[in-house]
């Protein structure tokens, strides 16, 4: 077992990560030993992340132990670079966490300086000058080829920077001076940043955390009528809003709401948060306040500016998507549904339930299957599982006379059938047996739908019976 | 001639009253001695409860509720239909064929699944604050406590605000003193086939024996309807057999229906 980790008074001690605990503990006997929980560490930083999008949108996680903002462009919301900094540093130590960080052009420059050089700022294309006198480590490669270098006398990048290409890729491999030339500043590699980057956003700072309600609500308002005019420009609604609520101590919570149709009115963006927040399982806790709301568009769709419609459909079909939108905002988008036919001859699969905020209007149309003037020869309700029930007929494979179900016997006055509907071969997996369906009607008018689970004699030597569905 | 009649009345009513954008009117079920009783129709932008006379007679008083609805909706606007998930759990799963196939749209159904009394009452508000929706179907499962006197009245003022009609269908519920317009408790009556002159392919409409236990506008009676699934109305049955005495063994009849 060897130390992951130690804290500034075990470094003072002269212990350091690497080190194995038997040593560790012969050096100092009274040593506080906790083991690591990489995956605690991973979620932590995972969180320290989310909190840190106030300061960009763009956050990529460098584990185990690295953050990288993209501060491209964001720098000036904080009045400057070395005030961005600052900010970070302040907002992550009272937080109770140690931090080291740099500015550089690259990813690795600034990996390499946050390291080994805390708090630099590098000036625009001052990467490879920055990093020449820190040492290799800072190249973040693999230990084997450290002590490659420092075997050759390479003890700063500087000095590695300075032998030629070829030498280097023949000695470590292509992948290390791919590295090298990431760290200095001469190739760009992307950060892959948690989140895609919303295609609007907008947001708003407070002095003083918020903790109402009501600010929080009137917030979100004044962010969605910003939101819509940026919208606006783009000619295109949102289908998707999120809002980040940052808190004050180190939490973030994202909240979205989805849309039938693209939006930009404020009204109903605030409404759908408003029943969101409301509906909330675990509510929206504003602990010592928020101090930032954003709200970004994540999914946007063309929207032309149109008149108000006179046509009473559209306005009819409009105020239908706001309550399907407002239902599944509050219940969550998998309660409110729409049926939609199926092209299939199964009876539980001809009809689907989908989530109707969701769903598109289906090619096939609803056709009735009885002639007209004819009985529904589809019950009403079906139930999920079928329910096994107890049956006498005359014949094996003939309809029923009675039957129990829910423990009441059932006189059979009228009985249609068999509809015989063999199962789908060329889908299934195993074969299913054949059902004959029966309509009943029994002796007080009350209708069902049952059938018997395979072909007497053929398929099986005793057919079981199930109620599939009850008609009107 | 009476439907025009009475659409006549309901127009010069709403004119009479400027101040409510749409007047209530009443729609004609197609059932004459039933819309006699209801003067007209039943009532548009009010709350109706549909009871079963039976817990086994469940699935009738559903058909019921929802004919119901469609009448009230009309053929093209939306119904929402909001149920509790233990009465699907125990009445069974709302099926989109078996509604196309008593005569519904069920492209214009929209169903919501709340998990308690509570959300099912929330859905309800929100369903009855849409203008747009032709009725909303309310099925809690049960007697909760939530569904008491105040609150009946409360979806009444509901309803009456956007002419939205209400149908509360009560699965598991005995009929309990409310602000509703009417009650109805139903049971399933036998259908027409079966008989000798009928032949055997023809039988199982949707017949109800319904009661109608409660008119705040009228009297109250008890109809053997039949709903016509292509003209979505109800209409009279024509040979009402109520009840047929159950035969001891039920085989007797049961083999007379298959003619043998």
């Amino acid at each position: 077992m060897r130390l992951s980790a130690v804290d500034a008074q075990a470094a003072k001690l002269g212990l350091s990560p690497g080190m194995a605990l038997a040593d560790a503990r012969a050096m100092i006997p009274a040593l506080d030993v906790i083991a690591a929980d990489e995956a605690a560490d991973r979620k932590l930083l995972e969180r320290i992340a989310d909190w840190c999008e106030r300061f960009s949108p763009l956050v990529a996680l460098d584990a185990p132990h690295g953050l990288f903002f993209d501060v491209t462009g964001t720098t000036h919301l904080f009045g400057g670079e070395r005030a961005m900094l600052e900010t970070v540093r302040r907002a992550i130590a009272n937080q109770g966490f140690s931090i080291r960080l740099a500015l550089a052009g690259t990813g690795a420059a600034a990996r390499a300086l946050a390291a080994y050089a805390d708090g630099t700022i590098v000036e625009p294309g001052c990467d490879a000058q920055s990093v020449a006198p820190l040492r290799v480590a800072g190249l973040m490669v693999d230990p084997a080829i450290v002590y490659g270098l420092h075997r050759a006398g390479l003890k700063t990048i500087g000095a590695v920077a300075a032998r030629a290409r070829h030498e280097l890729a023949s000695r470590f491999g292509g992948a290390f001076v791919t590295q090298l030339d990431r760290t200095l500043g001469r190739e760009d590699e992307p950060i892959s940043p948690r989140h895609p980057l919303p295609d609007c956003m907008t947001e708003r700072r407070f002095a003083e955390p918020v903790v109402t309600d009501d600010v929080v609500a009137d917030t979100i308002h004044a962010l969605a009528e910003s939101i819509a005019g940026l919208l606006e420009k783009r000619g295109e609604g949102a289908r998707q809003l999120e809002a980040a609520f940052f808190r004050a101590d180190g939490q973030m919570r994202r909240i979205a709401i989805a849309m039938a149709r693209p939006t930009r009115d404020p009204a109903i963006a605030a409404r759908l948060f408003h029943e969101k927040l409301d509906a909330l399982a675990n509510p929206l806790d504003p602990g010592f306040g928020f101090d930032l709301i954003r709200l970004s568009a994540i999914t946007t769709e063309p929207l032309n500016p149109q008149a108000t419609s006179f046509d009473s459909r559209e306005n009819e079909k409009k105020e239908i998507d706001f309550l399907i939108d407002r239902l599944s905002a509050r219940f969550g988008a998998t309660r409110v549904l729409r049926f939609q036919p199926q092209d299939t001859h199964i009876p539980e699969a001809a009809s689907v339930a989908l989530p109707a905020q969701y769903s598109a209007p289906s090619k096939l149309t609803w056709t009735a299957m009885r002639a007209p003037a004819e009985a529904p020869r589809r019950p009403l309700r079906l139930f999920a599982k079928p329910e096994p029930i107890e049956v006498m007929a005359e014949i094996p494979d003939g309809p029923p006379l009675r039957f129990r179900w829910r423990r009441v016997l059932h006189a059979v006055s009228l009985a249609e059938g068999p509809e015989r509907i063999a199962m789908e071969w060329w889908r299934m997996q195993d074969s299913m047996p054949t059902r004959d369906y029966f309509r009943i009607e029994d002796e007080q008018g009350r209708r069902f739908w049952l059938y018997r689970d395979g072909l007497y004699n053929r398929e099986t030597s005793a057919p079981r019976w199930f109620m599939h569905g009850v008609f009107a | 001639m009476v439907e025009t009649a009475f659409k006549l009345v309901a127009l010069r009513a709403a004119l009479d009253r400027p101040g409510e954008a749409r007047a209530t009117s009443l729609v004609p079920l197609g059932h004459g001695p039933a819309d006699a009783c209801l003067k007209g129709g039943l009532r548009q932008g009010a709350l109706h409860e549909v009871y079963a006379a039976e817990a086994s007679h469940e699935p009738a008083a559903t058909g019921f509720a929802l004919t119901l609805a469609a009448r009230m909706a009309g053929k093209r606007r939306w119904l929402l239909w909001v149920r509790q998930d233990f009465a699907a759990l125990e009445e069974g799963e709302p099926h989109g064929v078996g509604l196309a196939e008593l005569g519904l749209d069920p492209a214009h159904v929209l169903m919501v699944h709340a998990a308690n009394a509570t959300d099912v009452l929330r859905a309800t508000a929100e369903g009855l604050a849409t203008a747009s929706l032709g009725a909303v179907v309310v099925e809690p499962w049960g007697e909760p406590k939530l569904f008491d006197l105040v609150t009946s009245r409360r979806l009444t003022l509901a309803a009456a605000r956007n002419n939205v009609t209400a149908i509360l269908l009560r699965p598991g519920a005995e009929p309990w003193p409310s602000a509703a317009e009417t009650r109805w408790l139903i049971r399933a009556a036998r259908s027409q086939g079966g008989q000798e002159d009928w032949g055997q392919e023809n039988w199982g409409t949707p017949v109800f024996d319904a009661s109608l236990v409660r008119n705040r506008h009228g009297t109250t009676g008890q109809w053997v309807m039949e709903w016509n699934c292509d003209d979505r109305v109800y209409r009279p049955a024509a040979h009402p057999r109520v009840m047929a005495a159950a035969p001891a063994d039920g085989s007797a009849t049961a083999r007379a229906a298959f003619g043998r």
